[in-house]
């Protein structure tokens, strides 16, 4: 990927700007159909969703107080990795990003809710709802795109730093909701810049804590503490860990595939100077990627599966997203734009695919054939080692290969 | 000790179920419990007349009694969003405990329609305690009511408490021998209403006097025409229920004539949304904001520290409470309106929010 306006087939050139304001003025109807029509079915899906997910927990809980037996430890864990599934996506993402609070239940409002995540409801709010929905997969302003830990376009900067970014990108994803947490702090940006004193990040900071240690106590002492009488406190434990990692993981791919997937659009900074709501529009549209599948799928992913629509109305209730999206591609269409859609398997794959390729240099993969493999891997040593300046040169000789590679495949 | 040991079992509680608390599981099973957030179950709905209906409720645990004449603040989800709205407790203390309303279906009247046509059986509802300085003195003693309209409601409960009615007729306990009553009931024509029914059973079994005033029959009411009515007025305590304009009129009747007057209003006057207006936040700062103008942004120009983000409507880190008047959603002109003791306040996004009228703001900060 290269951000949209350095592409030499730009997707969106053939817009004029009356086509882009039209395109607003006809996204504007669709959230109004939902906003007039939103009502007491509504209400009763988030309300039916947020019993069933803590009747789960419950049962789960309940039965891994036996857990020292392989099918409670079974059942157990499984209810209870779909309980927490349940809460941070379709119930907690939802509900922070305001799409309930139109129902004026103070308890399902997003200024009160909190989910079970290491990061504290308040912090996630400003770095996904105000940062990463208003500045979508714009480089350099959006710290989705890679998590400040890895390169997932081609005009982020490579360094060897990137070389371990498939181990990186697995172990945030092992670990995903405490990566959450440190990104929600800027915790990279914060100590490169030495601001850990500033109060703050401290007083941020003493937040998390606050919350992991609640957060740890629950599922690794509390909970296994319960189960002791039965002999079930390490089964337990590891049931809790299990479900927080089955979590992470299946948050993470989900999270991947809305915007890390081949054929996303980034965007430079300069270009959303005087944005408009159809520019901003037209960048949410090609910024996100859906995933197609069951119902089933679409509530265990939050609905993220429907991350285009999500993207152009994140204040819309989730379970209307279905209904919108075949207005909403009709206009893909209408306006000769991709909506980016494949089922899961295929969407993490490419998702994963981008993260391996990036961890190398630009144009490196490309120009690689049987025959140079030790040339371009003694380029690849020297880019490692080298200065900053030996590693510009390399880089520009590869993107000049790779350029006239193009060429000559396309001549 | 025991204290300690349920403090202990509280705080394991609070530790099992963070971020949620110990409350939001048993709610599951008991939402009608003691220590519950106070709710009732609607049992009964019962038809009175073409437009009015007695809901019968099942309070929670909690539920501390009332006295008749107060009122309950009732909250209930009409088209997903929540609505509080204040009824009169139609009756004295029951022996099963249970409360019940009587609404009326008013015109445009979002809450009671859905309470008189909508209401399942089996229905949570959310309840305040019961309040109003509007009761009865325990000791007796000579009143007359003024009611107009359904401002009867509060006036039937103290009424039903004092001169229960069953199948043999009206009961006159003891307890009533204490109290004259004389009730000057106002209408535009006479109702079809259970209500009326009632206070004419009371009259013809001579428990209270009734005086009915139907403006198509004897015309308007004067409030000066009282002594007319009611030759004795100088020597009863005044308790009067009803529309301002009444209520305004015997309020000057009764300081000239130096008597004393306990009064209940209900609906307060609404203010009709405009264009443009003043933002009042909680510290007392006033400012003016115009209609196109989001209020985040007349605000700040007004030097006044405000939360803000993506300013475009998506991210809701601008919210704030609205406790009084109106705003208009700058993008497609919907209006929200707060009105005290029924919407409550109401968590605005102020970056696409203008003022359409006098608006409230919870929001102390000063810039």
């Amino acid at each position: 990927m290269t951000v949209i306006q350095k592409k030499a087939d730009n997707p969106i050139a053939h817009l004029t700007p009356e086509d882009i304001e039209q395109l607003g003025i006809e996204l504007d109807a669709i959230r109004q159909d939902i906003v007039d029509s939103r009502g007491a079915s509504d209400a009763a899906y988030i309300r039916r969703m947020i019993k069933t997910q803590r009747s789960i927990e419950l049962g789960s809980r309940a039965v891994l107080l036996f857990s020292i037996f392989p099918p409670a430890w079974l059942v157990g864990t499984a209810g209870l990795s779909v309980s927490k599934i349940l809460d941070n996506m379709e119930i907690g993402h939802n509900i922070l990003h305001g799409q309930w609070d139109w129902m004026r239940d103070p308890k399902i409002h997003s200024t009160t809710w909190d989910w079970d995540m290491a990061s504290p409801a308040e912090q996630w709010k400003h770095s996904h709802n105000e940062i990463h929905h208003n500045f979508t997969n714009v480089v350099g302003k959006d710290n989705d795109l890679g998590y400040g830990i890895m390169r997932v376009d081609e005009d982020q900067r490579w360094s060897p730093f990137h070389l371990g970014q498939p181990v990186w990108c697995f172990i945030n994803a092992m670990f995903f909701e405490y990566g959450i947490a440190a990104y929600d702090l800027d915790l990279g940006a914060v100590i490169k810049k030495k601001q850990t004193k500033d109060p703050d990040f401290q007083r941020r900071a003493k937040e998390v804590l606050g919350k992991i240690r609640k957060q740890v106590t629950k599922d690794y002492v509390a909970h296994p503490l319960l189960s002791l009488p039965t002999g079930s406190f390490l089964p337990t434990l590891a049931a809790n860990f299990t479900a927080n990692t089955v979590r992470n993981l299946w948050t993470n791919s989900i999270i991947l595939c809305g915007h890390f997937p081949e054929g996303v659009e980034t965007f430079e900074k300069r270009s959303i100077e005087g944005e408009t709501k159809g520019d901003w529009y037209v960048r949410q549209m090609l910024g996100a990627a859906n995933i197609s599948g069951s119902k089933a799928m679409h509530v265990m992913s939050g609905n993220l599966s429907h991350q285009i629509e999500h993207h152009l109305f994140p204040d819309l209730p989730s379970n209307r997203y279905a209904e919108i999206a075949p207005k909403v591609q009709a206009l893909f269409d209408k306006y000769e734009l991709t909506y980016l859609t494949r089922p899961l398997a295929p969407q993490v794959y490419s998702a994963w695919h981008k993260v391996v390729r990036l961890s190398l240099p630009n144009g490196l993969l490309a120009t690689t054939t049987k025959r140079n493999l030790p040339r371009q891997l003694k380029a690849l040593y020297k880019m490692t080692t080298g200065s900053k300046r030996e590693r510009r040169a390399i880089q520009a000789g590869l993107t000049r290969e790779a350029r006239q590679q193009e060429q000559q495949l396309a001549a | 000790m025991e204290s300690s040991l349920r403090t202990r079992a509280r705080q394991l509680a609070e530790a099992v179920t963070t971020p949620l608390v110990p409350a939001d599981f048993l709610d599951l099973f008991a939402p009608l419990r003691a220590g519950a957030e106070l709710r009732g179950r609607i049992e009964e709905v019962r038809p009175e007349t073409r437009d009015a209906a007695t809901l019968v409720i099942r309070p929670g645990a909690d539920w501390a009694g009332h006295v008749p004449g107060q009122y309950v603040r009732i909250g209930v989800d009409v088209d997903g969003v929540r609505q509080w709205r204040a009824y009169s407790l139609t009756h004295g203390p029951r022996a099963d405990r249970r409360i019940a309303v009587t609404v009326k279906a008013v015109p445009d009247g979002l809450v009671s329609h859905h309470l008189v046509h909508d209401m399942a059986p089996g229905t949570l509802v959310h309840l305040e305690q019961a309040a109003g300085e509007f009761v009865l003195p325990p000791t007796g003693g000579r009143f007359l009511f003024v009611t107009a309209g359904s401002g009867i409601t509060p006036v039937i409960g103290m009424l039903r408490n004092l001169f229960p009615s069953t199948d043999e007729g009206v009961l006159r306990p003891g307890r009533s021998a204490a109290y004259d009553v004389v009730v000057v009931h106002v209408a535009p024509s006479r109702p079809d209403s259970i209500f009326l029914r009632d206070l004419e059973a009371l009259d013809a079994a001579g428990a209270i006097t009734l005086v009915a005033r139907y403006d198509d029959v004897h015309g308007v009411l004067d409030v000066d025409d009282l002594p007319a009515l009611v030759p004795d007025v100088a020597e009863r305590r005044t308790f009067a229920c009803g529309p301002a304009g009444l209520l305004d009129a015997l309020e000057r009747f009764h300081a000239d004539k130096g008597l004393e007057l306990f009064t209940e209003q209900f609906r307060s006057s609404r203010v009709e949304p405009g264009d443009g207006g003043t933002v009042t936040f909680g510290n007392g700062q006033t400012l003016t904001a115009d209609g196109a103008v989001p209020i985040l942004e007349a605000a700040e120009n007004a030097g006044v520290l405000m939360p803000s983000g993506c300013r475009m409507g998506i991210c809701f880190s601008c919210v704030l409470p609205m406790t009084e008047g109106s705003v208009r959603d700058l993008r497609n002109g919907q209006i929200t309106t707060a009105v005290p003791g029924e919407s409550g306040a109401i968590k605005i996004q102020t970056c696409i929010s203008a003022a359409a009228g006098a608006c409230h703001l919870d929001h102390p900060q000063k810039g």
